[in-house]
């Protein structure tokens, strides 16, 4: 479907190429109030009062805003409610926040924040997630009685059993960092009370129907008073969900208590310091085989920090749970994980949501067990890898679409000549300065949310009088190109061109409630909705024109600009169609929602089927690590993964170039310091990411099998690509230096 | 006191000379194309032309560029609204996604092609070295620039 030669198309590239795209922070509003918020020293403490008097005394400030403030509720979550919009109770993070300053400008609110004065009794602090899980710990929680937030676990086939046929035994525990989203956009939102009294959300955030959950619930209004208005947004990774709603949910209060609008807009070390990170975990991974390599056991605990608020820690370490033996057969599986509360920064969503984690860890083992069975690690992965009819190990047979797991392996062997360029790896031999390395890693993914949430999306399609075309979608553009995606899936179901098509940026208050963007289910949930709203459309059309065409509506083709009855060769334009529906007052309105297939879910054993489809994907990388400075160099990457079919070719590599880029950070820059629940590094001079000289070339190999599951025949991208790289690297170096690291971010030690 | 922004020269009143620049740019011409997104200068989100060369603003103050010809992304397209070349082929690339970078990274480049119109692929690195994008792995936008570079070979006011 996708045409190589073709430009890249997205509808907003104009507009952000020449400067003119308007994201929260560009909007003007008359009459605007700024607000800034109000931190406090401590990681934990007992908060008793907070002192706003000087505060609210300064030059140009309005209000000053604090717990005792909201009119609704304080706390939310979209698992367990015990986020709070401002501190009331306890201190738990460093990132709590105690007050909002709002006043006629920004240097006026920042001073005056100054001025708030905290009364809080420090209390001993959780640091260590694995102390936090003993009885008589500390509680973050008192109410919960325990900072255990969820287990999940998996119990397949006989472990002792497992063991007892193995040969050989490899165990290892491996560590990650927590990590920054560094979405370049920080959080901001504006917000203003209407003159019918509805409340209107502009904001950065990835979910505008959770953002408005909490705004009414903030506030105490029904769902219809507030309306969240799709907003362009600089980047957001997973990272805009819950603490970006909550800056929404502020700047609505001091909307409300103001009755002026009111922007609030985050610092990039305010940004750090509050919203929540990727997950760290420490896993103990214990792995048993025959000598012919056949996979027989995986026993392994996973301990994720999950800082001081659930967000949604429960579904991270599902994933993790799920795919924690990586893309292999297992007949025996003991697997326990535990999210854990600690007064560390707050830990939820962040792209890849759990695998990239388990994902370093199985595809490090797996080299390192063929290396202990000293076998090749391509055929180590061969044998146990999945394939057409394979049972996973919770249980779930995948025979609905192409298992494309040696597919995707190949494509990246073929195009690396890696078994060639393996067998030359020094692995620390020789005495060469610099030593060349190359290594793999491969995964499958369970596509969208999985047994973690009810699954749907909803579209919509209005043909306009002279042939034009809205559509709009309960998508969020998070700078992904998803409108670009959903446009080109109308335009190819609808046989027209995309120039006709424009997106509606949604609303709140216009499409249902279809969930968050994220999960790398913007183009299989969205263009599912979009599809089936177009083939209703589709239908709807041709029961107008087929009596004149002589025909049943069921035997029309639309392509081309055309509506088409093969058989008799007559046609009807789309334009022509249009104005002849207008004319019998049928209007060409339609509908869409794509609900996701079933799918089954057993916690006590944790088995049944998790995902309704899943994507394959493999990632290898070539590089140096010099042994006198330890530094890496890194030269080219290849990635292969099956999308299923491909929308927009040139953005589908975007999400390989930029999910790549991710894990490279991961494997090797990436690392926010947290000391004593303070978080060290909280602005982009400190917190390294990846810069363009710090990227090898990248190669993006598109694998297209149709996943009937899919209404568009389009699966996932954004996550599969990001899950890789880190694992991958770990390999290379290994294969050049001989040295196995255990640890993300990955630090060579110079030799001598 | 004057400074002229994209083409026009702007009287500057003591007050305003005291004011951030970006603040200048985006609250009082509007021009909301500079982005601000560290604070610091370590990002480039924030970057212009002075002069045609290309500087983080956002810690810098009106009166330090006093007198200098500043051009912001706006000032980049053709007078007809067609693109730039530069910018057609961040466009025709795939160079695009969030686009919070895209405005300093396509005056980064394009100071960057006025004095090196033949660069090498790690040349484009190290000149955007500055200029970060959490979106893009930079991939696509190094094939831009490279893309674009023949047009600054052949002409002489590009």
């Amino acid at each position: 479907m996708a045409d190589l030669n073709k430009p890249a198309w997205r509808n907003d590239a104009f507009a952000k190429v020449t400067g003119r795209t308007r994201y929260t922070d560009d909007l003007k509003f008359p009459n605007l109030l700024h607000a800034v918020p109000v931190y406090s020293e401590h990681v934990h403490a007992t908060l008793r009062g907070v002192d706003t008097r000087a505060a609210a005394a300064s030059e140009g400030v309005v209000r000053v805003i604090t717990a005792r403030d909201v009119p609704g509720t304080n706390r939310f979550g979209q698992i367990v409610q015990d986020f709070r919009v401002f501190a009331d109770d306890r201190i738990r993070h460093n990132g709590d926040v105690v007050a909002l300053v709002v006043a006629q400008t920004r240097d006026q609110a920042l001073r005056a924040a100054e001025m708030v004065r905290v009364d809080a009794i420090p209390l001993p602090s959780v640091l260590d997630p694995e102390e936090a899980m003993k009885p008589g710990a500390m509680l973050v929680h008192e109410e919960f009685g325990t900072n255990i937030i969820n287990t999940h676990r998996i119990r397949r086939g006989d472990i002792e059993e497992g063991f007892r046929v193995s040969e050989v035994i490899v165990e290892h525990e491996f560590a990650t960092p927590w990590v920054e989203h560094a979405y370049m956009e920080p959080e901001v939102a504006v917000c203003q009370v209407r003159s019918d009294g509805v409340m209107e959300v502009y904001g950065s955030m990835q979910h505008p129907f959770s953002t408005r959950r909490f705004v009414s619930a903030v506030l105490g209004v029904p769902l219809a008073d507030v309306e969240v208005i799709g907003t362009p947004m600089g980047g957001g990774f997973g990272g805009k969900d819950d603490t970006a709603a909550i800056v929404c949910a502020r700047a609505a209060l001091a909307a409300r208590l103001t009755g002026r609008p009111v922007k609030l807009m985050y610092r990039r070390d305010w940004s750090i310091r509050e919203s929540y990170k990727r997950h760290p975990y420490r896993v103990k991974y214990k792995m048993g085989l025959t000598r012919a390599g056949r996979i027989k056991a995986v026993h392994c605990t996973i301990i994720a920090d999950g800082g001081a608020y659930c967000s949604v820690t429960p579904w991270v370490t599902w994933r993790s749970t799920v795919q924690c033996c990586g893309p292999y057969e297992v007949p025996h599986v003991h697997c326990d994980t535990f999210g854990v509360y600690t007064n560390n920064p707050v830990t939820g969503a962040m792209r890849g949501f759990g695998s990239p984690q388990v994902n370093f860890v199985v595809e490090s083992m797996i080299d390192i067990a063929a290396q202990r069975l000293n076998m090749s690690a391509i055929e180590l992965r061969r044998i146990n890898m999945v394939r057409q009819g394979s049972v996973t190990i919770t249980g779930q047979k995948l025979d609905n679409h192409t298992v494309a797991m040696e597919q995707v392996l190949d494509a990246v062997l073929r195009e690396t000549d890696f078994e060639n360029k393996v067998r030359t790896c020094p692995r620390g031999a020789g005495h060469e300065e610099e030593q060349y390395g190359i290594g793999l890693a491969m995964s499958y993914r369970g596509v969208s949310l999985g047994a973690e949430g009810v699954d749907f999306c909803a579209a919509m399609i209005n043909v306009q009088a002279d042939g034009s075309i809205l559509i709009e979608t309960g998508i969020h553009e998070n700078g992904q190109g998803a409108e670009s995606a959903m446009m080109l899936i109308a335009a190819r179901e609808l046989g027209v061109a995309v120039e006709r098509i424009r997106y509606r940026r949604s609303s709140t208050s216009v499409i249902p409630d279809s969930g968050t963007t994220v999960a790398s289910r913007g183009t299989i949930m969205g263009g599912g909705a979009v599809t089936l709203a177009a083939q209703d459309l589709k239908q709807k059309i041709a029961e107008t024109v087929a009596p004149a065409m002589d025909c049943l509506p069921g035997e029309l083709e639309f392509r081309d600009e055309q509506i088409v009855h093969p058989p008799s060769g007559r046609s009807t334009s789309f334009d022509k169609a249009i104005q002849e529906m207008f004319s019998q007052k049928r209007f060409p309105h339609a509908f869409g929602v794509f609900k996701a297939p079933t799918v089954t879910w057993d916690e006590h054993d944790g088995q049944g089927k998790a995902y309704f489809t899943w994507v394959y994907g493999c990632q290898a990388i070539e590089l140096m690590v010099n042994r006198k400075t330890g530094k890496v160099r890194l030269l080219n990457a290849v990635a292969a993964h099956d999308v299923g079919s491909a929308v927009n070719r040139a953005m589908l590599e975007g999400q390989f170039y930029g999910g790549m880029a991710m894990g490279i950070g991961y494997a090797l820059h990436e690392d926010l310091e947290v000391v004593d629940g303070r978080i060290q590094n909280a602005n982009l001079n400190a917190y390294r990411i990846p810069r363009a000289m710090d990227m090898p070339e990248m190669k993006a190999i598109i694998i297209e099998n149709p996943d009937p599951e899919s209404p568009s025949a389009a699966k996932s991208i954004g996550e599969p690509t990001n899950e890789l790289m880190a694992p991958a690297i770990a390999n290379a170096i290994f294969n050049a230096s001989g040295k196995r690291h255990f640890h993300l971010p990955i630090r060579c030690v110079p030799e001598g | 006191m004057t400074i002229t922004v994209n083409g026009t020269v702007r009287e500057l009143t003591p007050d305003v000379l005291q004011k951030r620049l970006v603040e200048y740019l985006r609250e009082d011409l509007d021009l909301t194309g500079t982005k601000n997104a560290c604070d610091i200068g370590a990002c480039g989100a924030c970057t212009l032309l002075i002069d045609d060369l290309p500087l983080k603003i956002c810690t810098k103050r009106v009166h330090e560029v006093a007198g200098k010809r500043i051009t912001t992304i706006e000032g980049l397209a053709r007078n007809d609204g067609t693109l730039h070349p530069l910018q057609q082929a961040f466009v025709d690339h795939g160079a695009i996604q969030c686009g919070f970078c895209t405005p300093g990274m396509v005056l980064t480049a394009h100071a960057f092609l006025l004095k090196h119109p033949t660069p090498t692929r790690s040349e484009i690195r190290r000149a955007i070295y500055g200029n970060l994008c959490r979106c893009t792995g930079y991939q696509q936008i190094v094939d831009a620039i490279a893309a674009a570079a023949p047009y600054y070979a052949t002409h002489s006011q590009p």
